[in-house]
């Protein structure tokens, strides 16, 4: 978790104030926090000694920078060797002179290929082209027919035949070639690596078909054996990308970077969902973030701004900071959070958090008693809390059936929280966001920086403090 | 605590859409899909450069100034690990293979690393390494590696386990990994009363609920029960034909809603129909789904509630979890659990090099005993789980 990792990392790292150099013996310990954190992300264990390596390389005995702390120093090394390993050169479709440019799927059993497969023909549509679609799963029952149905749905036409694979995308090809269609797709059976049998088979389909692009499809939320698979992919096809799926879930997707590592080849897409349009381009540094459990803070402000009415954000948010914040407010944001997804993923989302809050269990039932309690009072009642007395708190614990003690707490810690949030500006209050770049970075706002340096606001408003 | 939480959250939120909201309207901007203004993790202090949304183009590519890594296979684990095994014929007997000869199709990766091992004189820290390295690519995970490690350090050192030889460490190991299912009811439960016993199962996607309700509806079939198949994943596209395949083949009955129909109602009619034909055993399936979707998982509380509504009888709640799965497989574990009390789990594809190492963690964590194993897509190809052969599978 990041804010495990900054703390443990500043905790290490403090002892280097006033030296002006990272420590081999400092930057030792920082590397086994970054070992313990990319493995509990399913890193492989010998990619992850590899990175480590190259992280210590580039920071022992490095000059401590001079607008970050020592652990931002160290964090911003290990995002930038996660993001040039993730990243590199981006796949860009080039498509054959002669038509079709034919793309072949491989993968493990159940990582996502049939979906893929259609989500990749819409997006091929969406880039002006002529798709087809090849069946070639003959293993898996009814593989074809979720093929067929997805095929409609995205208004591309599917060939199967109830033969054998290497015969159907034969003639698939021969088929689309036929309706001068400009893109194939053929879709495979899941099979695994270490089946001689299958993985012929497999190179007997590719030989068939000749693709242009082989694009090996993996599950983000598998965990060692990725390398292993992988390489074994890439001896038998000659893999040109990879399609990383389910990466909608929590999984940290640290195969992503294994995989990545091994077969030298770009990730291409991800499959960020269950509906044909959860498909997106790859971003490094996003995953970057991830994997290091930094929480996916880009996808938390969008998932909010997706979700969230942006004028009444931005009203609520003047509200908050000017103590005029209201428990009508908080009933407001409490429903917009709950669209957005269990609390605990939102929370691991969040970086700066105290590892208290992060680990807590959170029972979303409580959030229920919360609303209850608040829609139990009346709009004075929520526009002004001072006139609760004892009978009308007990009348509104009788109401939501709650007891007085709850409503006591919400109304106590709501009064806290309004407290702490007056004036404060845009993220410099929560615990450690202080040290944290979103501070940083959020326009506007001066920037707090550890070590006493002077950092000149446009306000002129004197050193941070 | 929960009450702390949400008003962090909200806090929170609104602290990073209303502070961009508000700083770009400051600067006389409509807030856009702020992907250009919102905070970024902390790679350089550069401002961000503007991006298009995704799904439009692709984005520009990454920063030319980090080199490109050149792609170098990591330090490869043992070339034992890659070998396509030659263990021998399998052992059937009675038709039901041998979980440890299914699965030494898949050479133990762990084969080569103990082998060094054993060959070494003496147990040292290396040792202990390399017994690290094992479990780790097992995917048990460092928090539940660290911990059996650390027990077995404390043997060392109180001298119950001598310290020049390093196999009897490695049995101990092996006995200590065994232990951790202890007390566990492998058994898959039937109801006492009248009235169709029903087994749920649940999962994320493409874990192998549907081929494991196939092959447990043929195993029961031939044990004589009378078995109903619920098409319960109303969603996935053919999902309900896939599960009439594996019913044909079964000698099954199968229950099928419309596409996009409630599942709670079609394992409810099944239910019905199996009480009123005498069918001893429901097979209920439901869609994958991740349990990170709030709405989907509310969906499998009202499909748990509706299952074990009379006349039928829940008595296993199945979480399927793939083998290949890393730590999330916890998470995943800790989720449904909670979700729909989970009372076994179910892991499917262990034929592969995958490990599966992430049960012991489950177990360690949440206690949830293993009820099968799956070892292959055929028909057959469904074992009750044996701890010791899974332990000493991992071991090669």
């Amino acid at each position: 978790m990041f804010d495990t990792l900054t703390d443990r990392f500043d905790a290490i790292l403090t002892r280097l104030r006033g030296r002006g150099r990272l420590g081999d013996a400092e930057v030792n310990e920082v590397l086994r926090e970054i070992r313990v954190a990319l493995l509990e992300a399913d890193v492989n264990l010998a990619v992850a000694q590899d990175l480590i390596e190259r992280i210590r390389a580039r920071c022992s005995g490095a000059e401590l920078a001079k607008y970050l702390t020592p652990a931002q120093q160290v964090i911003k090394v290990v995002n930038e060797e996660l993001t040039a390993t993730l990243g590199g050169e981006a796949l860009k479709i080039s498509y054959a002179s002669k038509p079709p440019t034919v793309v072949l799927l491989a993968g493990l059993q159940g990582s996502g290929k049939t979906t893929a497969a259609a989500k990749l023909a819409r997006w091929f549509r969406q880039q002006g082209r002529n798709p087809y679609l090849i069946g070639a799963d003959l293993q898996r029952p009814a593989a074809v027919e979720q093929l067929r149905v997805l095929g409609a749905e995205v208004g591309v036409g599917v060939f199967s035949e109830p033969t054998d694979p290497v015969a159907v995308a034969r003639r698939g090809l021969a088929e689309a070639e036929r309706l001068g269609r400009d893109v194939v797709i053929v879709d495979t059976a899941g099979r695994l690596a270490i089946d001689r049998d299958l993985m012929d088979e497999v190179r007997r389909v590719s030989g068939a078909v000749r693709p242009h692009y082989t694009f090996f499809v993996v599950d983000a939320m598998t965990g060692q054996d990725a390398v292993q698979t992988a390489e074994a992919f890439h001896k038998t096809l000659q893999l040109d990308g990879i399609i990383l799926t389910k990466v909608d879930g929590d999984a940290r997707g640290g195969a992503a970077l294994s995989v990545k590592h091994v077969v030298g080849r770009p990730i291409a897409f991800l499959s960020t969902g269950e509906r044909v349009a959860d498909f997106e381009i790859f971003h490094p540094d996003r995953l970057a973030s991830r994997i290091l459990g930094m929480g996916d803070v880009l996808s938390l402000i969008e998932k909010a701004e997706r979700e969230y009415d942006q004028d009444v954000a931005g009203e609520a948010f003047e509200r908050l900071q000017s103590g005029r914040f209201t428990l009508d407010d908080f009933l407001d944001q409490l429903r917009q959070i709950k669209k957005m997804g269990p609390l605990s993923g939102l929370l691991g989302m969040m970086p700066g958090l105290p590892r208290e809050m992060r680990d807590a269990k959170v029972d979303e039932r409580d959030v229920g008693k919360v609303e209850a309690i608040i829609c139990s009072m009346t709009p004075r009642e929520r526009a002004d809390p001072s006139v609760l007395d004892g009978s009308r708190r007990l009348r509104i614990a009788h109401g939501s059936g709650t007891s007085t003690s709850e409503v006591n707490n919400l109304l106590r810690q709501f009064k806290e929280m309004q407290k702490m949030m007056r004036g404060v500006g845009p993220m410099a209050k929560l615990a450690g966001a202080g040290r944290s770049n979103l501070a940083r970075s959020a326009k506007g706002n001066r920037k707090k920086v550890k070590g006493g340096r002077v950092t000149p606001s446009p306000k002129g408003l004197g050193p941070a403090r | 605590m929960t009450l702390v939480i949400t008003l962090v959250v909200v806090a929170v939120l609104l602290l990073s859409v209303g502070g961009v909201v508000l700083s770009n309207r400051s600067r006389g901007r409509r807030s856009t899909p702020a992907v250009s203004s919102a905070p970024r993790p902390p790679t350089s202090t550069a401002p961000p450069t503007s991006k298009a949304p995704p799904a439009a183009a692709p984005r520009p590519a990454p920063d030319a100034a980090t080199p490109p890594v050149p792609a170098e296979a990591p330090s490869a684990p043992p070339e034992a690990a890659f070998e396509a095994p030659g263990i021998g014929a399998p052992e059937e007997e009675a038709g039901r293979p041998i979980l440890k000869d299914r699965l030494g199709r898949a050479r133990g990766l762990l084969a080569g690393y103990l082998d060094q091992v054993r060959g070494r004189k003496g147990v040292d820290e290396a040792t202990f390494e390399e017994l690290e390295e094992a479990l780790i690519l097992a995917d048990v995970g460092i928090t539940t590696t660290n911990r059996i490690l650390a027990d077995l350090r404390a043997k060392v050192r109180a001298g119950s386990i001598s310290s020049a030889d390093p196999s009897a460490l490695l049995q101990a190991l092996q006995a200590d990994l065994v232990s951790m299912f202890d007390g566990d009811d492998g058994s898959l439960a039937f109801g006492e009363a009248d009235g169709p016993t029903v087994w749920l199962f649940v999962g994320v996607n493409g874990v192998g609920k549907t081929t494991t309700i196939g092959k447990l509806a043929l195993r029961e079939a031939q044990a004589g029960r009378t078995v109903m198949l619920a098409a319960g994943d109303t969603f996935r596209a053919a999902a309900g034909e896939q599960l009439e395949t594996w019913a044909e083949r079964a000698g099954a009955r199968i229950v099928k809603g419309a596409d996009g129909a409630d599942p709670s109602s079609v394992i409810f009619d099944a239910v019905q129909s199996a009480a009123s034909r005498g069918a001893g055993l429901v097979l209920a399936d439901t869609a994958g789904r991740l349990h990170t979707k709030v709405n989907l998982m509310d969906e499998l509380r009202k499909v748990r509630r509706v299952a074990e509504r009379p006349p039928g009888q829940l008595t296993e709640v199945l979480l399927v979890l793939d083998a290949t799965t890393g730590q999330n497989g916890v998470v995943q574990a800790r989720q449904f659990t909670e979700a729909v009390g989970v009372t076994g789990i179910v892991l499917t594809k262990l034929d592969g090099t995958a490990k599966g190492g992430v049960v012991l963690a489950i177990r360690s964590e949440l206690g949830l005993p293993i009820k099968l194993v799956g070892v292959g897509e055929g028909v057959a190809d469904l074992v009750a789980f044996d701890p010791a052969e899974f332990v000493e599978a991992l071991f090669g």
